[in-house]
């Protein structure tokens, strides 16, 4: 095969190596990624071996592995198993919302289906902090919706809504679930309702269908979804500190207070690589599950 | 050597520093904290003197020491910031000595602003404003007024979970050290270990941390009782007279916000003229009317209305009750444990 192009009467493109071409054209989106993502990461790497400067900066005068040793103290690394814990928590409860969601809008009337999803999308017109800010005016005990309560006489003393975990999970919730309804909406879309059809034609029940037909079929979408979440969730800082209180840490305000307070780069950065080596591991697992996914669909 | 600057380099490379073109012969580049100065600053300098004025804003003195380390200085004249860090610039060489024969409205200063510790003489700063951190209270929701920083670190069953603290890590500190009686420049480990772990434990009492809504908690009476800087407590009674405040009997820490030259600066002319300006009259009571902080600026804090300091009576601190208090100090080589202490309070459940 000539894999140069043809163009025309006898004008013949140059037998371009082929190779060459896809490079040229991926070569713009090389740069892009190896300025913008390669090469900080590698001076995040190299930050980890050395000390923070008295005012901050690095001091490159003498190499350490004093962060690595700092960042595993089980002070540190509880924080990383609690945010992980908040972030598992908020993915499984936006999957729980999000799915039976898509799969309303799968189901709507083509017509309609435009509509539902851009309702779905409609709060990222609003800028995040203004939207998690919200939630402060619904939830604090001189709010809304304890003022409510309190005028319903459903309680005496306004509740403890605001600055505590179940805050922050809603919060990170709230926000991120528009994420899994669009991951699972696609993935349902594409899903030939002949498979549903005939799983029923057989004799099975909707529950059975729904189990063992369209949920296996559609989890690439599910953990594309739950990636989302988790990785936002566990990075994020904002939320934490809004609705939170700033009482209990997550890794995103540790990573951000070593930056932005405590002005210690090496250490921040080292964080920040542990967090990077924990999400390299989570997209691996769904790398490796929606291959899986693919593989059974095509045996199927 | 070789690999460093190369490091170095890439390092300023990524950052995509600020400040790549040089300041041209009459403009200058501010930066200041948003919303600390006039609106019209910068058409009532270029009215007074021609100057242009390009100005910049910082969120935290953080930010721009950070901004300022990367670059030498380069690309800012005339920088607003808290005195530790006028003071950390000046050890690295960062600014310019103030030439006061070119700041004539130096004279419209008190006479305590020329004694403070961190510049005597305000060789390298010029102080802004002033004041005190304390506590800020609402009058109607607790039983008796506070009087120590333990009613802070160990409020009463009644006060838990109405309380908030400065989670900014000087006063945050500060605030564990005064109860001790120490000092708040305090670096050595085993007192900074004793405040981490009375910290830790006052954590628990706690409604949040909150540096910037703290007042408007205590109007809305989410919190009853919060750690506050003087001025930003005046905002909370400007909308509830039942709030007051109050400095603890252990003492407070004397904040001091000045206005430095940077050594890199292209037109320092135009820097000391720009000082110069800040310090009249007027902006002087802008200060005091807006901010409703204490301004060393003896002339300013005259053209304002008395009524003020009854209303505010934080505000009619007097400066020499002022140097009563120990300011903080950049800490140099002590930072490292302090900075360290303060992740471990903010990280501990």
């Amino acid at each position: 095969m000539d894999p140069g192009f043809r163009r025309g009467d006898g004008f013949k493109v140059p037998v371009v190596n082929s190779r060459i071409t896809s490079w040229l054209l991926m070569a713009p989106g090389l740069f892009w990624l190896g300025l913008l993502m390669i090469v900080p990461c590698l001076l995040i790497f190299v930050l980890i071996f050395f000390e923070r400067g008295i005012y901050g900066g690095i001091d490159w005068s003498a190499a350490t592995l004093e962060n690595i040793t700092r960042a595993f103290d089980p002070l540190y690394l509880s924080i990383f198993i609690d945010s992980s814990l908040i972030a598992g928590l908020s993915t499984i409860i936006a999957l729980v919302i999000g799915y039976p969601a898509a799969y309303a809008i799968v189901k709507a009337p083509a017509g309609r289906q435009t509509a539902l999803l851009f309702l779905a999308i409609l709060p990222f017109w609003t800028n995040y902090l203004i939207r998690t800010y919200a939630w402060i005016v619904l939830l604090n005990p001189a709010g809304l919706i304890n003022g409510l309560l309190i005028h319903l006489g459903l309680t005496v003393e306004p509740l403890p809504l605001l600055y505590n975990k179940p805050a922050v999970v809603l919060g990170l919730v709230y926000s991120y679930t528009p994420f899994v309804i669009l991951a699972i909406y696609s993935a349902l879309q594409r899903l030939d309702p002949s498979y549903a059809e005939a799983s029923r034609d057989l004799g099975a029940t909707a529950a059975t269908t729904f189990l063992r037909i369209t949920l296996p079929m559609t989890a690439p979408g599910v953990a594309a979804g739950a990636v989302f979440v988790f990785v936002l969730s566990i990075g994020n800082f904002v939320t934490p500190d809004l609705l939170g209180g700033g009482k209990f840490q997550m890794v995103g305000n540790l990573i951000y207070d070593q930056f932005l307070s405590a002005r210690d780069w090496p250490f921040g950065a080292t964080l920040s690589a542990l967090l990077i080596a924990l999400m390299l591991v989570l997209l691996f697992i769904q790398a490796i599950a929606t291959a899986r996914a693919r593989g059974e669909h095509a045996r199927a | 050597m070789k690999l460093k600057g190369w490091i170095a380099a890439a390092f300023g490379a990524a950052l995509m520093v600020t400040g790549s073109t040089a300041a041209l012969a009459e403009k200058l580049v501010i930066s200041n904290w948003d919303g600390y100065m006039p609106k019209d600053m910068a058409e009532k300098f270029k009215a007074a003197t021609g100057i242009d004025l390009e100005i910049a804003v910082h969120a935290t003195n953080e930010e721009i020491m950070g901004k300022v380390t990367a670059s030498g200085g380069e690309g800012f004249d005339v920088l607003f910031v808290s005195s530790p860090f006028a003071e950390a610039l000046n050890n690295l060489g960062l600014v310019q000595p103030i030439d006061h024969s070119k700041v004539p409205n130096l004279a419209n200063l008190y006479a305590e602003a020329n004694q403070l510790k961190h510049d005597p003489g305000n060789v390298f700063s010029v102080p802004y404003t002033w004041g005190t951190t304390g506590l800020c209270y609402r009058s109607d929701l607790v039983k008796d007024a506070p009087t120590s920083w333990n009613d802070l670190l160990k409020p009463l069953d009644a006060l838990k979970g109405k309380v908030t603290m400065l989670s900014t890590d000087r006063w945050l500190m500060a605030a564990g050290f005064l109860a001790n009686g120490m000092s708040v420049n305090t670096t050595d480990q085993a007192s900074l270990d004793k405040v981490r772990d009375q910290l830790i434990e006052a954590k628990h009492a706690l409604l949040a941390y909150d540096d910037t809504t703290f007042y408007s908690k205590l109007v809305s009476g989410e919190a009853a009782m919060v750690h506050a800087w003087d001025g930003w407590c005046n905002y909370g009674i400007a909308e509830k007279p039942e709030i007051k405040y109050v400095i603890p009997k252990e003492g407070s820490d004397l904040w001091v916000d000045t206005i430095v030259i940077t050594k890199a600066s292209k037109n320092p002319e135009a820097a000391h003229k720009f000082i110069d300006f800040v310090l009249n009259a007027e902006n002087g009571k802008w200060v005091v009317e807006n901010i409703m902080y204490k301004t060393p600026n003896k002339a300013g804090m005259e053209a304002v209305d008395k009524a003020m300091f009854t209303q505010y009576p934080n505000m009619a601190i007097t400066p020499a009750d002022l140097l009563k208090f120990e300011q903080l100090r950049d800490l140099g080589a002590g930072m490292k444990a302090f900075s360290k202490t303060v992740s471990e309070i903010m990280a501990a459940k």
